[in-house]
């Protein structure tokens, strides 16, 4: 289902860049040919592993490029042939934007799409002399983990930091920062665009409703969850659905510990399962909890397992996450 | 003669009081409002062949009885462990600053965890029962470690020794620890999550399986009060009073560890309550064992009912990690105590 909805977002990119013209920001226009065979290739490349096309789909003559991303305007001399990314998110942007084929090397975690050229380099721990071994000529990293962002500097290693999105908008905007990085600008506002209107078409399902419907939005055993303000809550909030763990002060952080007297308190009408570790309880474990079995959401059936994976990264597949929570509410007013 | 080292009874009488209050205040707040009365009538509903209407429905039915009491049991039982156990280890190796993690039972629960919860022990599962097993096995596993290596070059098992080797193999296990959450760093979360203290989902199964040992261990440590008093004299004095000093630091040793593994492997790990409840009392009470242990065990666990309340009340409806509390509330008030004596 996740792969189907991705096909009709990179047809629709497709669709939507064919019939654009070049009036975007681009730093340098590009030729309509140049522009058609970078659709061409981010087609493919978000659906299936990278192609042979040739590398330079990248618009070579928009180059240098200036982005401003996290540690401040970065400058790329040349359309990069052997990016690195250190973060699963944001290796799916790379994908969804047909950088693809510049893709050389991407983290250990960095599952999606398959055929994705994983090492087992890691985003969490990262090590300079690792990633340098591997001779990137840009490196996308989520967190500025160890001063990393720095020692790729002292290295001459063009580094975009683009940190964990909280709202769609940042995800939209990342999207347009690595298409511009990368030679991909048609493509990046293409795929953008066509995100916008799926979700809009899956917002038109969302029923109206009196109030917003609650939920408990599971992400490991020990009762962690999201509030609203995190980017997995403002997705959901704009299906009509807000936390119970809203009420929590702000020290508590976007993502709040929850005992089970609070989730019982506040009796959510739907629960959403995104175990970190793959380990989501089924429903019946859910409903042996002390007490649990008579919550809203337990006796409606309204316990919903989501892809982990999906749930926890804001990339393109944000709009499967979007899908599947409007699926799971479409019919609860 | 009056023996000035037996325990007075209103002190006794004192310290139950102190933790029967802390019980009840903790049972009857919480994130979820439930007046006290029909927390009160819940929990005569519990007692067999009482049957009260509660007035509890829905999902709240169950929030005082099976969420809340187990929680407020448990937070006592680990707290009464955990102080007791200080208090033994301090005896035992005649150090103020000895906590029931001394030997490294915090590093051995740490490793088995990890273990339960990286790719490493993907085959053992990830159910809450598991890491708990592989907690208590770790805690003993290291213990067991130090206390084999703990001899010096004349195969002598000196205090000194013991705690070097209890250091080394704590070491040993953090290192290994880190290793394998470097090779698995999804895991990070969940195992500090389990360390940092594991009330919100205390249930009656951890109780079930804490209680006994619990029993055990807190028993033969106050029951060895008299001995430990007389080891404080120095071990030929105890020799000579009839009384084996390495006989006894072995029991108590293995009945304070028993204990700290069992409350680690339900609860994770928490700090301070091993060194401030024995401390504070030891300040109180001057320094008999025969005092110090068994009002550790009871003023140990209303120390933890209190310090839990915080933990769920604070944030609510956020928690705040049990381990957090304990030495945030902890360290302040020691100090409090610690100044008011020194006047």
């Amino acid at each position: 289902m996740s792969r189907r909805l991705l096909t009709a977002v990179t047809v629709l990119a497709l669709v939507a860049t064919a019939c654009g013209g070049d009036d975007d920001a681009a730093p340098t226009t590009s030729s309509s040919t140049t522009s058609s065979s970078t659709t061409a290739s981010s087609t493919t490349a978000t659906t299936t592993p990278p192609t042979q096309s040739a590398p330079t789909s990248a618009a070579a003559d928009a180059f240098p490029v200036t982005v401003n991303v996290g540690n401040g305007p970065v400058t790329i001399a040349a359309a990069p042939q052997r990016i690195m990314s250190l973060s699963p998110s944001l290796t799916e942007m790379l994908y969804a934007v047909g950088a693809g084929d510049q893709v050389g090397a991407v983290d250990k975690n960095s599952d999606f799409p398959a055929g994705a050229p994983v090492t087992d380099l890691s985003g969490f721990k990262p090590n300079v002399e690792a990633i340098a071994a591997l001779t990137p000529d840009l490196v996308l990293v989520s967190g500025d983990r160890d001063g990393i962002v720095a020692a790729l500097g002292t290295v001459g290693i063009p580094t975009l930091l683009l940190p964990t999105a909280t709202t769609l908008d940042d995800t939209f905007a990342q999207l347009a920062t690595i298409g511009a990085a990368t030679g991909h600008v048609d493509a990046a506002s293409a795929t953008v665009t066509a995100m916008r209107e799926q979700i809009d078409a899956l917002l038109a399902e969302v029923p109206e409703r009196e109030a917003p419907l609650t939920y408990f939005y599971e992400l490991a055993d020990d009762g962690n969850t999201v509030t609203s303000s995190t980017f997995i809550g403002n997705v959901l909030s704009l299906a009509g659905l807000t936390s119970i763990a809203d009420p929590a002060p702000d020290a508590a952080g976007g993502y709040p510990q929850l005992g089970a007297e609070a989730v019982l308190a506040a009796d959510p009408a739907f629960i959403f399962l995104a175990h970190s570790d793959g380990s989501a309880p089924t429903t019946d474990e859910i409903a042996a909890r002390p007490g649990w079995s008579e919550l809203q959401a337990v006796r409606d059936g309204h316990v919903v397992a989501l892809d982990s994976d999906i749930a926890s990264r804001w990339g393109p597949r944000v709009v499967d996450l979007l899908a599947a929570v409007v699926a799971a509410t479409r019919g609860t007013t | 003669m009056r023996n000035p080292a037996r325990l007075p009874v209103a002190w006794l009488l004192a310290a139950i009081a102190f933790t029967l209050v802390a019980a009840t205040v903790a049972v009857t707040f919480g994130p979820a409002s439930v007046p006290a009365s029909q927390v009160a009538r819940a929990l005569l509903d519990l007692l067999p062949g009482v049957d009260v209407d509660h007035g509890l429905h829905g999902p709240l039915a169950a929030v005082v009885t099976e969420v809340r009491l187990p929680r407020v049991v448990l937070a006592g039982l680990v707290g009464s462990v955990l102080a007791t156990a200080g208090g033994a280890y301090q005896a035992t190796f005649g150090n103020p600053l000895a906590d029931p993690y001394l030997l490294g039972v915090a590093a051995g629960a740490g490793l088995g965890v990890t273990i339960a919860l990286t790719g490493t022990g993907e085959a053992l599962g990830r159910a809450g029962i598991t890491s708990t097993i592989a907690a208590f096995i770790g805690a003993l596993v290291a213990v067991t470690l130090a206390y084999l290596l703990g001899r010096d070059a004349d195969r002598a098992r000196t205090t000194a020794s013991l705690i070097l080797a209890g250091v080394a193999v704590a070491a040993l296990f953090s290192a290994l620890q880190a290793f394998l959450l470097q090779r698995d760093d999804e895991a990070v979360r969940d195992v500090y999550g389990w360390l940092l203290g594991r009330f919100n989902v205390a249930g009656w199964s951890q109780v079930r399986l804490l209680a006994p040992i619990a029993i055990v261990s807190i028993g033969a440590i106050v029951g060895a009060g008299r001995r430990l008093d007389v080891l404080a004299l120095g071990d030929d004095e105890a020799a000579a009073l009839g009384i084996d000093p390495v006989r006894v630091r072995r029991w108590v040793i293995l009945a304070a560890t028993l204990g700290t593994a069992a409350a680690v492997a339900v609860s994770g790990l928490i700090g301070f309550v091993g060194i401030i409840v024995p401390h504070a009392l030891r300040l109180l009470t001057g320094p008999s064992y025969r005092r110090i242990l068994p009002l550790s065990a009871i003023c140990g666990a209303g120390f933890l009912c209190l310090a839990d309340l915080v933990a769920r009340s604070a944030l609510a409806p956020a928690e705040i990690p049990i381990g957090v509390v304990t030495a945030l509330v902890g360290a302040p008030s020691f100090l409090l105590i610690l100044r008011t004596r020194a006047r």
